[in-house]
């Protein structure tokens, strides 16, 4: 058995290995069903997503844009809420081994219990956990429990994060390293590739050589295409969201056959 | 906090420790706290309230006399000066009552800067009046219609704006809560109220108060008006929260009475929530204090003690805002009728010799089209 925490290193030495990128979809969990979004991660995993993030429903949350935003609205009307959301991990971990990180706001992890959230999102097989709204300087406690349980924790850094931030925050992060490529909340419009690019290399070189996943604001494949050539994975929330909902099956899977094979 | 502000919020800190420590800003905010917002205020006894209640003499802060209506200009000037002085050209903010956007939009005409006000859609409907005034100060109001369309979404839309436009956007936070540095800030702005009341009372009674009131929605008129006091052990206070249509209902704004520790918007404070972390509805007849949770300094004077909290409901503070309107000749906001009302309970226990000072944080100009309503009359 793979030591907890360790799958998502592992995915990203895979892809290193075979010249590859990682593509990681976001979807919200109960959106608009838990059952759906089963389906909806099976779908993700054989149109070649290599991790996927899993949002958790919460009433205010500030860092995204108003495409997650009404995710969330419907996930919560569907009665989805972290406990919820751990089930529907050890759902799609029955079925699969892909790298499924959870994407949750910091009130309902510190309701639930920190240490009790790191120990039950392990056991339902989680591999790791982005809080958007808790700065590394806040997070000791996630730290220290995701750490003896074995859950990743990964933190952000962004475009206005100064070099003292940036360090902070290679060294806190395990699993990966979250760059997020706007100044904004996700859904927003992409630009500056000049920027990521540096920023991405600085993480990496602060940190040792963690893997940097760009995200916020991708939402075609000549946008995902460029991140690849200068990230080590590219996330896409926003946009798979709205396609899951929006386009027909064929065309989704299309879609995101065509963002996996431009992220290549 | 996202992290694409904690460097905007890591230089607020900077800059406003340089600016509270230097003399030439504290000049230009004392010579227009004197000349733009007509501070001090008067500490004004209220004899016919005090006659009628047949208890302790009541005081009232008439912060409802300050320049816009309310204490919120002390915050919103004090703010829009220090944006200017980081060099930002635009200031946005969030407002419930509309009390804070108008004192921000006032600031932001009177130094020349951009402005954008948040406000929820439930708001605007009954806060027509004070939309009308932002716009005509120049402000621009952006409707929000997510989540329960209160204060609590404005402030969502606002640090989302924040998120997106910081390197030349100062965000003008309206309360003593948010991420450090604003509950002390926005602390140190207001506690002018408390310093000058306590002067007033010294003059007018050679003494200080037995007891002081004040409403709280995020808290800052409360902080403002307690901090000069806090170390004086003999004096009780109450602040008051907004109990809506009474805690058993769920309907309300009582963190302290109805919620738990919890984390929104870069604060831990008590929260109205459920029992999986979601913000729970609010609801209150004062869009001021209809508030999921409330500034940390509050709940860390309710954990000490040294401040009691309490509430009035919708139908309290609908009372008191037609009792002091009679009897004194002043109409007050429905935010400061919680407090009135609050001293309607608390005069009578009280013998006639002792003294109350209750912060009339606003005045109800705003809130006449909304009472009218509630009474069933129409106006045109």
């Amino acid at each position: 058995m793979l030591k907890a925490g360790s799958r998502i290193e592992a995915r990203f030495k895979e892809l290193a290995a075979a010249g590859k990128k990682a593509f990681i979809p976001y979807i919200m969990s109960g959106d608009p069903s838990l059952n759906a979004s089963l389906r909806l991660a099976g779908t993700l995993e054989d149109a070649g997503a290599d991790i996927i993030e899993l949002g958790v429903p919460f009433s205010d949350p500030v860092a995204d844009g108003p495409l997650i935003q009404a995710a969330a609205e419907r996930a919560r009307r569907a009665g989805v809420n972290l406990r919820k959301a751990l089930g529907l991990v050890a759902a799609i971990r029955k079925r699969s081994n892909i790298p499924i990180v959870l994407m949750t706001y910091y009130n309902p992890v510190l309701k639930f219990g920190e240490d009790k959230f790191a120990k039950q999102a392990v056991e339902a097989g989680a591999d790791g956990v982005i809080v958007p709204d808790l700065p590394v300087e806040e997070a000791d406690l996630l730290k220290e429990h995701s750490y003896k349980r074995g859950l990743d924790t990964i933190f952000l850094a962004a475009p206005t994060s100064g070099p003292e931030r940036f360090r902070l925050v290679s060294n806190a992060s395990t699993g990966f390293i979250y760059y997020v490529s706007l100044t904004g909340i996700t859904g927003a419009k992409l630009a500056h590739y000049e920027e990521i690019e540096k920023s991405v290399k600085r993480l990496k070189k602060l940190s040792g050589g963690k893997a940097v996943a760009v995200g916020f604001g991708v939402s075609n494949p000549d946008e995902a295409g460029r991140i690849a050539k200068i990230a080590d994975g590219v996330i896409v929330g926003s946009a798979v969201v709205r396609r899951a909902r929006e386009d027909s099956a064929r065309d989704f899977s299309a879609w995101l056959k065509s963002m996996r094979e431009a992220i290549g | 906090m996202p992290e694409t502000l904690m460097p905007a919020l890591e230089e607020l800190e900077h800059e406003y420790f340089k600016a509270r420590k230097d003399a030439g800003f504290k000049r230009e905010f004392d010579s227009l706290a004197g000349k733009f917002i007509g501070r001090p205020t008067p500490l004004y006894f209220a004899k016919r309230l005090t006659q009628n209640l047949g208890g302790a003499k009541i005081y009232l802060k008439r912060e409802d006399l300050a320049h816009t209506g309310a204490h919120k200009i002390n915050n919103a000037l004090g703010q829009a000066l220090l944006a200017k002085k980081m060099g930002k050209k635009r200031v946005i903010a969030e407002t419930g009552a509309g009390q804070h956007g108008v004192a921000v939009a006032t600031g932001a005409a009177l130094l020349g800067l951009d402005c954008v006000i948040y406000m929820g859609s439930v708001d605007i409907k009954r806060q027509a009046l004070n939309v009308f005034r932002m716009k005509l100060l120049g402000a621009e109001v952006r409707e929000v219609s997510a989540g329960s369309k209160t204060l609590k979404d404005a402030i969502n839309e606002a640090l989302r704006d924040w998120t997106t436009n910081v390197r030349n956007t100062h965000y003008v936070l309206g309360t003593v809560f948010g991420p450090h540095p604003f509950p002390e800030m926005v602390r140190d702005f207001q506690s002018v109220i408390g310093r000058e009341a306590r002067a007033q009372i010294l003059k007018a009674e050679g003494r200080l108060p037995d007891h002081m009131i004040a409403c709280v929605g995020g808290g800052s008129n409360a902080i403002g008006l307690f901090h000069a006091f806090l170390k004086e052990k003999k004096i009780t206070m109450t602040g008051v929260e907004a109990g809506g249509l009474g805690i058993r209902s769920g309907k309300h704004a009582a963190r302290f009475a109805g919620g738990s520790v919890g984390v929104l918007q870069g604060t831990k404070s008590y929260l109205l929530q459920d029992e999986d972390g979601n913000v729970l509805d609010t609801h209150s007849v004062s869009a001021g204090l209809d508030y999921a949770s409330v500034g940390p300094e509050h709940a860390w004077l309710m954990q000490s003690g040294r401040v009691k909290y309490t509430y009035a409901t919708d139908e309290e503070a609908l009372a008191a805002f037609e009792l002091l309107s009679r009897t004194e000749g002043i109409i007050p906001a429905l935010e400061s009728s919680h407090a009135i009302a609050e001293a309607v309970k608390a005069a009578p226990k009280m013998k006639k010799n002792k003294i109350i000072i209750v912060n009339l944080s606003g005045r109800g100009d705003k809130d006449v089209l909304e009472v009218a309503r509630i009474k069933g009359v129409q106006l045109c």
